[in-house]
């Protein structure tokens, strides 16, 4: 349903997107992240037919979104970020009904307000609402027509804990109910509990493009260790001899350490995580008398691949 | 494009383009009736200016009857106050706020958007109209001339929508919102004062007449005037007289509608 190969789109001779492939099939979710700045709403204005791309292909439902027309935006439902594109003055009713009366068929607009909980503030104008409220309104214009495919720039940002669990059901309801649906999402909360597929943007590429589950077990674990005290140059030198015998085969391929406040931080990745390398992490540190006050070993989250493919330090993971 | 969907369920189908341009128009006036600057600015201020120097004929050369002269004027005023600010600083902050944005995405084609603010505009108007001729009628006692023209009156409305439509468009598809709303108050005062909607132009001093002559708010009165062969300079007209207004506002609607087409941006 969304098909994109090869995007390109430069800023002021700055490449944003540099071959973007991305596919979003019918009954699919697919959560498009990346560190701010990546692309993502870049990528999804241009598969929204909002921007032009300097090079690749668009097709959504078969057609280019530049150039489909009504017919095609009539079947793709559209949530801008930060709500935006809600006239304040106009109270929710409004622009529901004002978006109803767009299509031909599909749920009435007193249908659309109680699906997204927002029955208590229908008469309400959109300036007075919080921004969630503005965000469940967005979505409700969103599925106005009962589109085949949507396309949401972070449908869960701003939201309370109760909306955002609400909104995470109506979403996936809709994935399940066989529409396709392009989400970008800085919340990896929503990637865990929606995504079918995972695509990360990184450096004007998809980096990534699995399953969260798929994505989280190729990654290589590795082991990550505190302690209290100061090891000395000669100390930390004696503890890669150790973990180099302690793994000869596949070998330690990276070890860094930092020192902190409350004593040093080492980190040993990626492939470094086994019962002989933590057992001669607590040997060493019992000989050089440090104790060890925390211990990470095999275990990646999400959140600890998505970092190790971007760098990006301001994802959230919202409950 | 592939008509088939998952589940079987019909697809999706944008409403036929008159039911969109209809609800679009009707929420625009109800957005416009709920703007207090723009009730004010639309209806109260010209039916105040007509009512205030109607009464009292401050400004010097107006005719014995000053309504005469203000009614076209006043109609006028309400023309740019609709086109101009109302139409043209809501605009603006649609299109800053992401609104137009927004309404690029639904199935309406665009040029259901414009005919559905052109809708709303000429509706208002009307509104306007009916209000200025009643107050004039009621309170002063106008009658238009006895060969008043009806179509030159609505070419003239019509034109004149058209340029300060335009104008209100090129400043809120070019500019910051809060410059538009600044740009448009200050042309509309501007207008006012040099358009000779209020006062006569050949009363204003020398070196402002040619200013004031070659606006399209002084054209557009005085088509009205010679349209209802009412009011300074035109009382009664020849055959003849409204060609050289009309051609500066057919030359004011022309290139603000060029300029507008060619540099409105739809997004901030």
């Amino acid at each position: 349903m969304i098909e994109v190969a090869g995007l390109r789109k430069s800023y002021g001779g700055r490449a944003v997107l540099d071959g973007v492939d991305l596919a979003v099939r019918p009954g699919e979710l697919v959560a498009l992240v990346g560190p701010n700045g990546a692309g993502k709403t870049t990528t999804v204005e241009i598969v929204e037919g909002y921007r032009t791309a300097d090079g690749g292909t668009v097709r959504v439902l078969g057609d280019d979104p530049r150039t489909g027309g009504p017919a095609l935006r009539a079947r793709v439902g559209l949530m801008l970020q930060g709500g935006a594109g809600l006239e304040p003055r106009a109270s929710a009713r409004d622009l529901v009904r004002l978006h109803v009366a767009f299509h031909e068929g599909g749920p009435s607009a007193d249908e659309l307000i109680d699906r997204v909980g927002l029955g208590s503030v229908t008469v309400t104008r959109v300036r007075r609402l919080s921004g969630g409220e503005r965000q469940r309104l967005s979505l409700a214009i969103a599925l106005a027509g009962d589109p085949d495919v949507l396309i949401l720039d972070e449908p869960t940002a701003g939201m309370d804990a109760e909306a955002r669990r609400a909104t995470r059901e109506l979403v996936a309801g809709l994935r399940d109910k066989g529409r396709a649906v392009l989400l970008t999402t800085h919340d990896l909360g929503d990637v865990e509990r929606l995504a079918d597929r995972v695509a990360i943007l990184h450096g004007g590429r998809i980096v990534a493009d699995a399953s969260p589950e798929e994505l989280v077990t190729r990654a290589e674990s590795g082991v990550r260790f505190r302690v209290h005290g100061t090891p000395d140059a000669a100390a930390v030198e004696r503890l890669r001899s150790r973990l180099a015998v302690a793994r000869p085969s596949d070998g330690l391929r990276s070890m860094a350490s930092e020192r902190t406040g409350e004593g040093a931080r080492f980190e040993i990745e990626p492939g470094g995580a086994s019962a002989d390398v933590v057992l001669e992490i607590a040997r060493w540190a019992a000989h050089e008398g440090l104790l060890v006050v925390e211990l990470q070993a095999g275990a990646t989250s999400l959140e600890d691949r998505y970092l190790e493919l971007t760098g990006d330090r301001d994802v959230e993971v919202a409950p | 494009m592939n008509d088939a969907n998952a589940g079987g369920r019909a697809v999706a189908r944008p409403a036929p383009p008159l039911r969109s341009v209809a609800a679009l128009a009707a929420l625009e006036l109800r957005l416009t009736a709920r703007r207090g600057e723009n009730v004010l600015v639309t209806l109260v201020i010209p039916a105040a200016v007509l009512l205030f120097f109607g009464g009292v004929a401050v400004p010097p050369g107006l005719p014995a009857r000053p309504a005469d002269h203000l009614l076209p004027g006043t109609i006028a005023l309400a023309i740019i106050a609709s086109g101009l600010v109302n139409l043209g600083i809501a605009t603006a902050y649609e299109r800053s706020s992401g609104v137009l944005k927004r309404l690029g995405g639904a199935p309406l084609p665009r040029w259901g958007l414009l005919a559905a603010k052109a809708s709303a505009l000429l509706v208002l108007e009307l509104v306007q109209v009916l209000l200025l001729v009643a107050v004039a009628v009621v309170a002063f006692g106008w009658a238009p001339g006895p060969s008043w023209s009806p179509i030159l009156a609505a070419v003239a409305i019509g034109l004149g929508t058209l340029a300060f439509a335009a104008l209100g468009l090129l400043l809120a598809g070019t500019l910051r919102a809060e410059a538009t709303l600044a740009l448009a108050n200050g042309l509309f005062l501007g207008f006012l004062m040099l358009g000779g909607l209020i006062v006569p132009v050949d009363q204003l001093p020398a070196f402002l007449k040619a200013v004031g002559a070659a606006l399209p708010a002084t054209a557009l009165g005085d088509v009205l005037r010679i349209a209802l062969e009412s009011g300074v300079p035109v009382a009664p007209a020849g055959p003849g007289a409204a060609d050289g207004p009309l051609a500066i506002l057919a030359t004011w609607a022309t290139g603000a509608t060029v300029l507008a087409v060619r540099f409105f941006r739809w997004d901030a």
